[in-house]
């Protein structure tokens, strides 16, 4: 009997995320990053085993099932074909689930993809909906999430910049990502802090946009990462976790499931010192101020400390751990695809295929996705040497 | 919405209806925009494929090779019934409002079926190989598929007498010539559910509850933490909950936000304070409006009391309680909820 076989990214793809991608289907959409994957695995779709789709709520699109019809698009004609729900963090998900059938030896070479059209409706109104004699008073993710984050103010004591910086900080990022839904070069924390706060105390330049957008991942086992004459990334660990909504002693600010899931990982990984053996990480921050609540939730600073890293500067990208060199969630939000979109940062990163937003010197990097009201959690350490 | 039950029957779970809809809107992309333009002006295109078949709806992507088609082709517009099922009871929304057939239907130059109603009278009339003809919509929609309104038989064919050669008559015939259209690029398709959503036994008793002017909670035999609404279960320990609770209407407002984004559906105006209330002797808050001060003031730990909609317009809902309004008296301190974050 054999153990878990390794696994490594072998190319990745995505699409230019803008607001309205009015110039492409669903299917289309889909099938630009598909190609750009292929392409930068330098194989083609007869070479794929197996394909593996994410996306988050068919609410979103209104179309039920869409994987069934996608099949097409996304080469899967005479092929498994699996579908990956977990909402937001669907995107890491998809990644994982697809690097866990090469691990198992069940296929050599797996296709990830992940989308989210949120042209074509309206995520706000699909996350706002009230059921019968219940209280009127969701306001989207923003209404869901913004209590939680002046919780970690108060808990933190974290100054009111910070949120601000991280969001300056993400788009600067993204403007050197060419594909980047929002590329603002010259945003500036008073920029933010000027912007109208949309969720008190949640401004609107600290918040996500609403993007069309797909990413793939092209993923293979031992042999074909051997063959391949191209950089790969070999995935050293994944993990992921889960937790309820809603319970009496939940943690909003530091939820367990999102910890418990980084131990795993850290420990799977044989990482003993996170803030010290990883090089670049792309977190899922859709509100500026998750990546101090994440860089504390997964270990790379104490409970009410992590804010202390964004107002050192630690997270820039020329810093100690760059954050986000990609411009994150914050930069480009295509949600289902937000998730993937981190895990292949990450393992661009780590084969040097970043471009203007590459971090010097990467070789372990991580890539992290949450979703839900934070009760999902999934995320990967990638490095550019199998051990 | 349902009834309060008389207290001496077994608790039913209430239910009401739920309706959400949306207009959503599908960009087409090259392929599809060419095949719903082709149908504004009443002809139908299919898609060769890499194999020489001509499919009809079109593919975005061939099935065998992955690549866009090469090119489109005008098909029909008549065909053959390849399948066919009869509905006696058409739906909202379907294509006639009389009994129809769906149909499989193969247009001549095509190796593929398409999907559409047939409008034949009487199942009696439809069989497998009938020849049928689109029926145009009397309004172009420009919205695809439903350009077609629907298919119909096709008349006998004449007396073999010879006859110069006319256009088909009747319906099938185009109202116009159909000239360069302004291509269609965009289309929406209206989503409309309906669900008759029912709540758990234990929020059924908390509604109950809440319209006779009460609050309700369950406290969980293991950990003794109370939960309102009540869930019948505890989501920690996995027990079931049966000793209820009754709380009063005072709380402390944990944390909060201040809503100032207007958006679809919305039904609260905004500026508004969406707040967790965690009510006295509740081990878990409640989300609910706080006014009664403006925005600015409300602060964490804040004791609140809930202000009740008058009694003659208590229904079966959360709403029965308006708001949230502040007491006055002093702030809980922080340390006192903290764990509630």
């Amino acid at each position: 009997m054999t153990g878990k076989q390794r696994a490594a990214v072998l190319g990745t793809g995505q699409t230019h995320h803008r607001s309205k991608r009015t110039d492409v289907s669903m299917a289309g959409l889909c099938r630009e990053a598909v190609d750009r994957a292929l392409a930068d695995a330098g194989l083609t779709a007869n070479q794929v085993d197996a394909v593996v789709v994410g996306k988050a709520p068919d609410l979103f699109e209104g179309v039920m099932m869409p994987e069934l019809y996608l099949a097409d698009a996304l080469g899967a004609v005479g092929k498994p074909l699996l579908r990956v729900h977990t909402a937001g963090s669907v995107g890491g998900a998809t990644g994982i689930v697809a690097a866990s059938l090469i691990q198992a030896g069940v296929h050599r070479r797996v296709l990830a993809v992940a989308f989210e059209k949120q042209s074509e409706s309206n995520a706000m109104w699909a996350l706002s909906i009230t059921p019968p004699f219940a209280m009127p008073v969701l306001a989207g993710a923003g209404g869901y999430f913004a209590p939680h984050i002046r919780s970690y103010i108060r808990r933190s004591g974290a100054p009111v910049q910070i949120g601000a910086m991280v969001a300056a900080k993400d788009r600067r990022n993204g403007a050197r990502n060419p594909y980047a839904h929002l590329r603002q070069a010259d945003m500036t924390v008073e920029k933010v802090l000027a912007s109208p706060m949309l969720w008190d105390p949640v401004r609107y330049d600290e918040t996500c946009p609403s993007s069309d957008g797909a990413c793939a991942v092209v993923l293979g086992d031992q042999a074909a990462a051997e063959a391949s004459e191209r950089p790969v990334a070999w995935i050293r660990a994944t993990s992921m976790r889960t937790e309820p909504t809603m319970f009496s002693g939940k943690d909003n600010v530091n939820p367990r499931a999102g910890a418990d899931a980084a131990a795993a990982l850290w420990q799977a990984a044989g990482i003993t010192s996170p803030v010290d053996q990883i090089d670049a990480a792309e977190i899922y921050v859709p509100f500026s101020w998750f990546e101090p609540m994440w860089l504390e939730n997964l270990g790379f600073a104490e409970p009410g400390r992590g804010w202390r890293m964004t107002e050192a500067g630690e997270t820039e990208i020329t810093g100690s751990l760059p954050v986000n060199p990609s411009g994150g969630v914050l930069s480009s939000n295509p949600i289902g695809a937000s998730g993937l979109l981190r895990f292949a940062e990450s393992a661009m990163q780590v084969m040097g295929k970043a471009g203007e937003h590459q971090v010097a010197g990467v070789r372990t990097a991580l890539g992290h996705a949450y979703g839900g009201g934070s009760q999902y959690f999934s995320m990967w350490v990638v490095a550019d040497t199998p051990d | 919405m349902s009834q309060p039950q008389p207290a001496s029957a077994p608790l039913a779970p209430l239910h009401a209806p739920l309706e959400i809809s949306f207009d959503y809107t599908r960009s087409l992309g090259p392929t599809l925009s060419e095949f719903v333009t082709a149908l504004a002006g009443r002809r139908i295109l299919g898609a060769k494929a890499s194999d020489g078949r001509v499919h009809a709806p079109p593919f975005e992507y061939d099935p065998v090779t992955g690549a866009p088609p090469a090119e489109l082709v005008e098909v029909g517009p008549a065909g053959i019934i390849v399948s066919w099922t009869w509905t006696d009871r058409p739906m909202d929304g379907q294509p006639l409002d009389h009994p129809f057939g769906w149909a499989l239907i193969r247009l001549d130059g095509a190796d593929t079926a398409l999907l559409h109603a047939v409008d034949a009278g009487s199942a009696e009339h439809m069989r497998t190989g009938l020849r049928v003809r689109p029926r145009w919509a009397a309004e172009r929609s420009r919205s695809g598929i439903t350009d077609i309104a629907c298919f119909e038989p096709e008349p006998p064919a004449e007396p073999a007498e010879p006859r110069p050669p006319q256009p088909p008559a009747g319906p099938a015939k185009p109202a116009e010539p159909a000239g360069p259209a302004e291509p269609v690029t965009m289309i929406t398709t209206p989503v409309r559910l309906s669900y008759d959503h029912t709540v758990s036994p234990g929020e059924s008793s908390y509604l109950l509850a809440l319209a006779q002017g009460r609050l309700i909670g369950q406290r969980c035999p293991a950990c003794g933490k109370v939960y309102l609404p009540p869930r019948g279960a505890c989501p920690v320990d996995g027990v079931p909950t049966q000793d209820e609770v009754e709380l009063p209407d005072t709380g402390i407002v944990t944390t909060f936000c201040v809503v100032n984004v207007p958006f679809t559906g919305q039904r609260v105006p905004t500026p508004y304070v969406a707040a967790s209330v965690l009510i006295d002797g509740a081990d878990i808050a409640i989300q609910h409006l706080i006014l009664g001060c403006p925005p600015a003031e409300v602060r964490m730990g804040m004791r609140v009391r809930a202000v009740w909609k008058p009694r003659e317009e208590w229904a079966i809902g959360a709403h029965n309680i308006d708001h949230f309004e502040p007491t006055g008296a002093p702030d809980a301190p922080y340390d006192s909820f903290a764990h509630h974050l």
